[in-house]
C-alpha cells in the first residue's frame, strides 16, 4: 500500500513520457489527407504544353495512375525529379503532373532543363485546383486507382525509400 | 509622447494599407465576414498562424476563396465544411468534437475531476485515521506511563 504512493506518480510519469516520445516521431507537417478511399474531384484544366487541349481526371479511368503536384519554382520538386524520371524510364505507372501555380514559359523550360517525366501536365495558373486536392505545398503526388478513387498521398518529395516500401507495394496491389 | 505617436501612425497606416492592397475594391461587409472566418482557419504552410494573419502565397488564395464564396452567399457553416473537405480537420483552430478528439476535449476535465476526487479521498483517509486511533483502555494506559516515566528515569542527568 505504502509502495502505491511512489508507483502511481511514477508510472503516471512514463505514460506522458511515451506519449511525448510518441509525439516526438510524428511530423506537424504531415497533416492527414481526408481524401484518401474518396473520388479525385474533377477538374478540367488546359495542357502545359498543348494550352487549347484540355485534361480531366475522368480520361485516366481504367488505369492506376499518379498525379503529381510540381512546380519550378518548387525547390523539394528538384530533389523529387530523379525519382520521377526514373519511374517514368521504366514504365512504372502512368504519371499527370498538375503544375501549380507557374508561369507557362518557366515550367516548360524547366521540363526541358530536369526532363519530362509526365504523360502530360496540366496547368493549374490560379491554384484552384490544387485547393480542390487540398494542396498546401508542393511536391504532392495521390496515387489514384482504376476507380478514380485517391488511395495514398505523398506529402513532400518521393523518396527512394517512400517509392520502395510504400508507393511501389501499393502500385502491384491496386493493379493486380 | 510626439515622438512615439509618429511611428505608431505611420505603422497603423501601413497596416491599413496592407489590407486594402490584396484586392482592388474591396467590400467591407465581406471583408467583415471575411475576417472572423479567416481567424478559425489554420494556414497549413505556416501551422501556427491563421489565414487571416498569414501572408503566405496559399493563405491569400484561401482568403480570395473565401471572398467569393461569402459573395456567393454561402454561410459560414459551409466554408468551414469546404475546407475541412479539403485539409481535413487540422485546418480548424477550433477542432470539433468527435472520436479522436474527444480526448483532447474531455481530459482536461477528467485531470480536474480525477485530481479533486483523489485530494477528497486522501484528506478523508487522513482524517479518519486521526480521529479513528484506538484509544488505549485503563490496562494499557498505565502500562504507556510506566513505559514513560522509566524512560524519564533512563535520561542522562545534565
Amino acid at each position: 500500500m505504502k509502495a502505491l504512493k511512489y508507483i502511481v506518480p511514477l508510472a503516471v510519469f512514463g505514460v506522458l513520457c511515451v506519449f511525448l516520445a510518441i509525439g516526438l516521431t510524428k511530423d506537424p507537417r504531415q497533416v492527414p489527407s481526408p481524401f484518401i478511399g474518396k473520388p479525385a474531384p474533377a477538374f478540367t484544366l488546359a495542357k502545359l504544353h498543348e494550352p487549347q487541349a484540355t485534361f480531366s481526371p475522368e480520361q485516366m479511368k481504367g488505369k492506376v495512375w499518379l498525379l503529381n503536384v510540381w512546380a519550378s519554382w518548387c525547390v523539394s520538386c528538384r530533389v523529387e525529379h530523379p525519382v520521377l524520371n526514373d519511374m517514368n524510364r521504366k514504365g512504372i505507372v502512368p504519371i499527370v503532373g498538375l503544375n501549380y501555380k507557374d508561369a507557362r514559359a518557366d515550367a516548360t523550360k524547366w521540363l526541358q532543363q530536369h526532363g519530362d517525366p509526365y504523360q502530360l501536365s496540366v496547368w493549374d495558373n490560379d491554384g484552384k485546383v490544387g485547393i480542390d486536392y487540398g494542396v498546401y505545398g508542393a511536391p504532392e503526388t495521390f496515387v489514384i486507382d482504376k476507380q478514380g478513387i485517391i488511395r495514398y498521398k505523398q506529402i513532400g518529395p518521393i523518396t527512394p525509400e517512400a517509392l520502395e516500401k510504400t508507393i511501389l507495394p501499393l502500385l502491384a496491389r491496386l493493379n493486380a | 509622447m510626439r515622438r512615439l505617436l509618429a511611428p505608431i501612425l505611420l505603422a497603423a497606416s501601413l497596416a491599413a494599407w496592407g489590407q486594402s492592397a490584396e484586392i482592388a475594391n474591396p467590400d467591407p461587409k465581406v471583408e467583415a465576414r471575411l475576417k472572423s472566418i479567416a481567424h478559425e482557419l489554420r494556414c497549413l504552410v505556416c501551422q501556427n498562424q491563421t489565414i487571416a494573419d498569414s501572408d503566405a502565397p496559399l493563405a491569400v488564395d484561401l482568403r480570395q476563396q473565401v471572398r467569393g464564396m461569402i459573395r456567393e452567399g454561402k454561410s459560414d457553416e459551409e466554408i468551414r465544411g469546404y475546407m475541412t473537405d479539403r485539409y481535413g480537420d487540422f485546418v480548424l483552430y477550433k477542432p470539433p468534437f468527435n472520436a479522436v478528439t474527444a480526448v483532447l476535449w474531455v481530459g482536461p476535465a477528467l485531470l480536474i475531476v480525477g485530481g479533486f476526487s483523489a485530494l477528497f479521498v486522501m484528506l478523508r483517509r487522513r482524517r479518519q485515521a486521526a480521529e479513528g486511533a484506538p484509544s488505549p483502555d485503563a490496562a494499557r494506559r498505565r502500562e504507556i506511563e510506566a513505559l514513560l516515566a522509566s524512560d524519564e528515569d533512563a535520561k542522562p542527568k545534565a
